[in-house]
C-alpha cells in the first residue's frame, strides 16, 4: 500500500502553463544584456544601466506620455490607396494588405490627443514596423490633419519621427507630402502653436528633410541615427568609411541642429515642463 | 551625342544627306524622293518623340547639350547680375540666383547648375547643392520678397548631395527650412522643373505658386536607379523604375502634382535653345501676371491649399 493517494491519474498540468514566462518575454540588447520584457516596460523601454533606447511603436509611446493612456485617435480607417498601380516584387495594395495584418496597424503613424501631464495636447507617432516609417500619402495627410486640429484648438503639437523616408511605391505623391507638413508647419507658426519634433531611431530622408526638423524644438533620443542620406550613400559617395558615432543625434546636437537630448524616462515630464514655461 | 531611340531617325538623315549630293537640282525624280524622305524623317521623329518612354525622356533630361539653369537665364534676361554666399559657411556653385531683367521687368531668377565639361562639372557638383547651396537661395528670395520682386526658380539636379559635410552642415534641416518659408514668402514664385528633378533636393527650390515641367523633364522621389536598386538590388530595371514612378511631365500633370507643361522643340530642349528660352520666357511673362493679379494673403493661401490638396488615401 502507498504512503500517499494520488487523486488525479498521471500528470495533466499542459508543459506550457507549467513555465514561469512564455516565449518571447526576454529581450536581448544589443550589448548582449539580457532584460525581462516586464521590467523593460516599466523602464520606459529603456535597458536598464545601459540607456539603450529600444525601438517602440505608436502604441508604447501613446502609453507613455497620454495620461492614463486615455487619448482619442483621429483618422482611426484612412488607409493608402494604389494611385500609381505599383507593382514591383509584389503589388502594393497587396504589400500594405500584409503589412496591416501582420502589425495590425492602417499605416505608419498614428495621431491623437489627450492629456499629458494635465496638458491638452495632439501627438503623431510614426511605427517603424510599417514599411519602414515610411511616409506616403496616409502620413503625410493624418499628420496634415492632426497639426489642423492642434491649429484649431489651439493645442501643442509633438510629432515622434522614426521613418525611413519617403514611400517610394507613391513615387510624386510621396515627395509633395513633404510640401504639405511644411506648409501646415508655417500655418502653426502663424497659429502660434507649439511644436516638439522628437526624432528617434532612425529618422532619415525625405521625413528630416521636412516635418521632423522644422521643429521650434528639435529633439531626439539618445544614439538616434538621425540623417538626410543613409549612411551607405553617402559611404559610397565619399569612398571612405564614416568616422564613428556619423549621424548619432549626439552628432547631430554637436552640429547645432538638436535642442537637447533627451531620455526617454524623463520625456513625459520634460515636455510637460516645456510646454508649461511657454504657456505661463 | 545620339539616343539610341534616335538612331532610326539619324540613319534616315544620312540617307537624305547622301540623296542631296547626289542630286542635281534639275532631277524632279530625285527631288521628289527628296521631298518624301523629308516627310517621312519628320513623320518618324514625330511619332518617336511622342511616345517616349519614361527611361527615354530621362535620359534626354540627360542629354549632355541639353540647356541648363544659367543658358535659359542669359537667353530670357537683358540684364542679369548673379549674386554669392549663403553668408554663413561659402558659396555654393551648384546653385545659382540673382537679379535679372525679363521684358523691363525685375525677377529673382534661381536655379540649380550643371557643368557642361568634366572642371565645369566638378565646379558644379554635378547640379548637387549642398546645405550652403539650399540656404542661399532661400537668402535670395528673401531679399526678392524685401523688393516685392517675383521669384523663378529652375530645376535641375540629380538630387542633394549625400555627403559627409552636408550632413554636418544639416542638408536635411536646410531642404525642410526652405519648404516651411517658400510657403510664407508673399512674393510670386514660379518653378520650372527644366532637367531632373530628383526627391527632396529638387522640392527644396520647388515650392511655388505655380509649377511647370519641361516636356522632357522628370520629377519625382528617387531616380529611376535608385529606385531599381531598392526594389531589385541592381540598375539594370531602371526602364521598369521610371515607369512605375509616372516621373514624366504627363503623368505628374494628370496626378495634379504639377500646374502645367512647357512644350519641347521636336527633339527636345537642346535642338532648339532659342525657341525653347523664348517659350519659357513667354510663360513666365503671363504666369506672372496672373499671380501678380492676386492679394498676397490670397496667394499665399492658395499655395498652400494646392499642396494640401496633394496625396490619395482611402477613409
Amino acid at each position: 500500500m502507498s504512503w500517499f493517494k494520488r487523486s488525479d491519474k498521471g500528470i495533466l498540468t499542459p508543459t506550457e502553463s507549467k513555465r514561469e514566462v512564455p516565449d518571447g518575454l526576454w529581450f536581448k540588447s544589443p550589448a548582449g544584456k539580457i532584460v525581462h520584457t516586464r521590467e523593460l516596460k516599466n523602464n520606459a523601454f529603456v535597458v536598464p544601466d545601459e540607456e539603450f533606447h529600444v525601438r517602440i511603436g505608436s502604441a508604447e509611446y501613446f502609453e507613455l506620455l497620454f495620461d492614463e493612456n486615455k487619448f482619442t485617435e483621429l483618422d482611426v480607417n484612412m488607409e493608402s490607396a494604389d494611385p500609381l498601380k505599383f507593382k514591383d516584387t509584389k503589388p502594393y495594395p497587396k504589400r500594405i494588405k500584409e503589412t496591416q495584418d501582420k502589425t495590425e496597424l492602417k499605416d505608419a503613424v498614428r495621431t491623437a490627443y489627450g492629456k499629458m501631464n494635465g496638458l491638452d495636447i495632439t501627438i503623431a507617432c510614426m511605427d517603424f514596423s510599417f514599411i519602414g516609417g515610411s511616409m506616403g500619402s496616409v502620413v503625410g495627410e493624418k499628420i496634415a490633419r492632426a497639426m489642423d486640429h492642434s491649429i484649431k484648438n489651439k493645442i501643442p503639437f509633438l510629432m515622434i519621427s522614426r521613418s525611413g523616408g519617403a514611400r517610394m511605391m507613391e513615387a510624386g505623391l510621396s515627395l509633395m507630402q513633404m510640401a504639405k507638413t511644411s506648409a501646415k508647419i508655417a500655418l502653426m507658426d502663424e497659429a502660434k502653436v507649439p511644436y516638439i519634433s522628437l526624432l528617434t531611431d532612425p529618422t532619415t530622408g525625405g521625413v528630416t528633410a521636412s516635418y521632423a526638423m522644422l521643429g521650434d524644438f528639435n529633439i531626439a533620443e539618445p544614439g538616434a541615427l538621425i540623417g538626410f542620406a543613409g549612411p551607405r550613400v553617402i559611404r559610397e559617395t565619399i569612398g571612405k568609411d564614416l568616422p564613428k558615432g556619423f549621424q548619432s543625434a549626439e552628432f547631430v546636437l554637436d552640429h547645432g541642429f538638436l535642442d537637447f537630448i533627451v531620455d526617454r524616462r524623463s520625456l513625459k515630464n520634460k515636455l510637460s515642463t516645456l510646454l508649461r514655461m511657454i504657456a505661463q | 551625342m545620339l539616343l539610341d531611340f534616335e538612331k532610326p531617325i539619324a540613319e534616315l538623315e544620312g540617307k537624305l544627306e547622301d540623296m542631296k549630293h547626289l542630286a542635281s537640282d534639275s532631277d524632279k525624280e530625285v527631288q521628289a524622293a527628296v521631298k518624301a524622305l523629308e516627310r517621312k524623317i519628320l513623320d518618324l521623329k514625330k511619332e518617336t518623340f511622342e511616345n517616349l518612354t519614361g527611361w527615354q525622356r530621362v535620359q534626354l533630361s540627360r542629354h549632355p547639350d541639353r540647356p541648363y539653369t544659367l543658358d535659359y537665364i542669359y537667353e530670357i534676361t537683358t540684364d542679369f547680375i548673379e549674386l554669392h554666399g549663403d553668408r554663413t559657411v561659402s558659396d555654393d556653385k551648384a546653385m545659382v540666383g540673382g537679379f535679372g531683367t525679363i521684358d523691363g521687368q525685375t525677377f529673382m531668377l534661381i536655379g540649380q547648375q550643371k557643368g557642361r565639361n568634366t572642371k565645369q562639372r566638378q565646379m558644379r557638383n554635378f547640379g548637387m547643392a549642398n546645405p550652403e547651396g539650399y540656404r542661399k537661395a532661400l537668402r535670395l528670395m528673401r531679399i526678392a520678397e524685401k523688393f516685392n520682386k517675383p521669384i523663378i526658380t529652375f530645376i535641375d539636379t540629380p538630387g542633394a548631395f549625400p555627403g559627409l559635410e552636408a550632413e554636418e552642415r544639416g542638408q536635411g534641416e536646410a531642404i525642410a527650412r526652405n519648404l516651411k518659408e517658400m510657403f510664407q514668402l508673399k512674393v510670386p514664385i514660379i518653378c520650372i522643373v527644366i532637367g531632373e528633378g530628383a526627391s527632396g533636393g529638387a522640392l527644396g527650390i520647388a515650392i511655388g505658386d505655380r509649377v511647370l515641367m519641361l516636356q522632357n523633364s522628370w520629377y519625382s522621389v528617387i531616380s529611376p536607379e535608385n529606385c531599381s536598386t531598392i526594389l531589385w538590388r541592381s540598375w539594370d530595371y531602371k526602364e521598369q523604375a521610371a515607369e512605375l514612378l509616372k516621373l514624366t511631365a504627363k503623368d505628374m500633370a494628370s496626378l495634379s502634382l504639377i500646374d502645367g507643361v512647357i512644350n519641347e522643340p521636336l527633339g527636345g530642349a537642346h535642338t532648339d535653345v532659342k525657341w525653347m528660352a523664348a517659350e519659357i520666357k513667354k510663360t513666365i511673362l503671363s504666369v506672372t501676371k496672373e499671380l501678380q493679379a492676386l492679394d498676397p494673403h490670397e496667394r499665399i493661401s492658395q499655395r498652400i491649399d494646392k499642396f494640401c490638396s496633394m496625396g490619395v488615401v482611402k477613409e
